[in-house]
């Protein structure tokens, strides 16, 4: 029977989370369909990754060379590559991450097989994969399938598959491959980590959160809810479009590429709700939406919601305290 | 430093009801507004801003119809020196397919750096500028917000996940997908899109760049669109602003914050 693939992202000594939810998803697969799960490391020299992954998968693949300590497309696509035509798995799963991006497009080229991309479900029907996406900004789904291939590529949405805490362990064999001879050099070349998180405030120590998103409208308009937040006593946030306009600096945002927040209350002005915001406040207690578009995404998640002009509110707020 | 970029427009979707057409495979369109792909307009940006400090031409290109020339103008308005239409007629595009068209395009062509953007803002696949960068054999990233030439190699940086950038080198030509926010585009008079009508747009069909079958067969199939399944969302406050503030008030209180 075939075989399931899932190549590990791991950072700075870590395995990422996405590793993992892909990892369960592909289980369930395999459970349903018989295959066979393989967790594909490309990792440095020595960094006891392979044990934690055997617990996850009925084999681990396992490149370890300094070469791979950090991700490197140009290495990467080129040993899975050869790894891929020698095993012709079923599926290849890779995580819809800036690497995963960088990665995947690439490796379809190179293979020949299909890939779709940003998943947030996948089926087996008919010994064809069948995959869901979010378009048009999660406003609708759509359900997608492939031209017939030996094999398929698809990039998970980080955070479309929560494993539970109880995952019963597995007892994968380890698979050591040796780093292959012959590689083109590399065009791209590692030179370091910046942090981009640190500021003045932190907004993840925050009990109370008044965030802000495109909704704002313009740059003026910051201060009438700047000072509502200064009169509740809370901590102003924000949602990606605000930093882009070089209106609030990096260290205020909330989502994928900004940080997790978990007040216990959290308020979003004029927030549409793109899955990378979602992600960083599902550890708030209370999330309260306020939105003029009654479909927007915000309100799939939040707890309570008003469909109303944010500045209406923002100072009715305000008179009522 | 000679610099295309491939741009798309798509429809503005936010604050709008989106209607299912009848075949349940896209959204009805008539009704909608069009705009250059965000995503895109950083690129274009950046592509001038290396431009104006290195000189060099600016080429942009994109695949659709007439009424997809605007964005064209506008990138020619914003700086661009030529830009190129491939008119794809009755061709079915996925990622694939367009990174196929977009690769036989190119291939001709004289450059150091194609920028895309990251995805586009209305299927979000996020797959076609890494795919033609492979189709190219050029280097790639993917997220970046800083890119820096030296000589043959650029310094770049690409966002990653949870507050954290990548700085690397890589070597030209390159492709790089461009994120939101690394730079602030310029503003784009009518006058300056009027204008840029004198500049060179080619018009260029799909047909005429003798791709195979199976270049131009699609990877992926939209099978069926459907609204998000319905979850229990949020409980909504209605009312008018005094009496929603009251509760929302109330609720913060309740939560244990004092304010």
């Amino acid at each position: 029977m075939g075989e399931i693939f899932v190549v590990v992202e791991h950072r700075k000594g870590g395995i990422r989370e996405i590793t993992f939810e892909m990892l369960f998803k592909a289980k369930e697969l395999c459970r349903t369909s018989s295959y066979n799960l393989t967790a594909i490391l490309l990792g440095g020299k020595d960094e006891g990754f392979a044990d934690d992954l055997a617990k996850w998968a009925d084999r681990v693949i396992t490149f370890e060379d300094n070469r791979l300590e950090i991700f490197n497309a140009d290495l990467y696509k080129e040993i899975l590559d050869s790894l891929i035509r020698e095993r012709t798995p079923f599926l290849t799963l890779i995580g819809h991450t800036s690497w995963g991006m960088d990665l995947a497009p690439a490796l379809a080229i190179k293979t020949g097989f299909p890939l779709a991309t940003d998943c947030v479900d996948i089926q087996i029907e008919d010994s064809r994969p069948m995959v869901f996406r979010q378009i048009y900004s999660g406003k609708l789904f759509s359900k997608v399938s492939f031209k017939e291939s030996p094999g398929y590529l698809i990039t998970v949405r980080p955070g479309a598959f929560l494993p539970p805490d109880d995952v019963e362990g597995l007892q994968g064999e380890i698979v050591k491959q040796e780093f292959p001879a012959g590689l083109t050099e590399p065009k791209k070349e590692f030179v370091e980590f910046v942090d981009t998180g640190a500021g003045e405030i932190d907004i993840t120590q925050a009990e109370l959160l008044v965030s802000i998103g495109r909704g704002v409208g313009e740059e003026e308009n910051i201060a009438t809810i700047k000072e509502l937040s200064d009169l509740i006593g809370a901590t102003l946030s924000c949602s990606r479009p605000v930093v882009d306009k070089n209106w609030l600096p990096k260290f205020h945002q909330v989502g994928t590429s900004g940080k997790s927040v978990k007040p216990k209350v959290y308020l979003a002005f004029g927030i549409s709700g793109a899955f990378q915001h979602v992600a960083g406040i599902t550890g708030a207690g209370t999330v309260i939406a306020i939105n003029k578009d009654r479909k927007a995404p915000i309100f799939r998640v939040a707890d309570y919601g008003v469909a109303d002009d944010l500045f209406k509110v923002v100072n009715a707020l305000k008179e009522a305290l | 430093m000679n610099i295309i970029v491939c741009i798309k427009r798509v429809p503005l979707t936010q604050e709008v009801d989106l209607e299912i057409d009848e075949l349940k495979k896209g959204v009805k369109k008539d009704a909608l507004a069009y705009v250059i792909n965000d995503w895109d307009n950083y690129c274009i940006e950046e592509a001038v801003l290396l431009q104006e400090k290195f000189g060099g031409t600016v080429t942009a290109i994109t695949i659709g119809d007439e009424d997809d020339e605007e964005i064209l103008r506008r990138a020619l308005a914003m700086g661009a020196d030529k830009s190129i239409r491939i008119e794809p007629g009755e061709c079915e595009l996925d990622g694939f397919v367009i990174s196929k068209i977009l690769a036989k395009t190119i291939g001709d062509l004289e450059y150091d750096l194609i920028l895309t953007g990251v995805q586009a803002d209305d299927d979000n696949c996020a797959m076609v500028g890494i795919m033609l960068a492979e189709e190219l054999g050029l280097s790639h990233a993917a997220v970046v917000t800083g890119m820096e030439p030296e000589g043959n190699d650029a310094t770049i940086r690409v966002e990653l996940e949870g507050g954290m950038d990548e700085v690397s080198k890589i070597r030209l030509p390159s492709l790089l997908t461009i994120q939101t926010g690394i730079n602030e585009p310029r503003y784009v008079s009518i006058m300056g899109i009027r204008k840029a009508r004198k500049k060179e747009l080619v018009v260029i069909n799909v047909e005429d760049l003798g791709l195979s079958e199976d270049d131009l067969a699609r990877r992926t199939m939209i099978e069926e669109v459907f609204l998000p399944p319905e979850t229990e969302g949020a409980e909504m406050i209605e009312g008018d602003p005094s009496s929603v503030a009251g509760q929302i008030i109330q609720i913060i209180k309740e939560k244990g914050v004092s304010i």
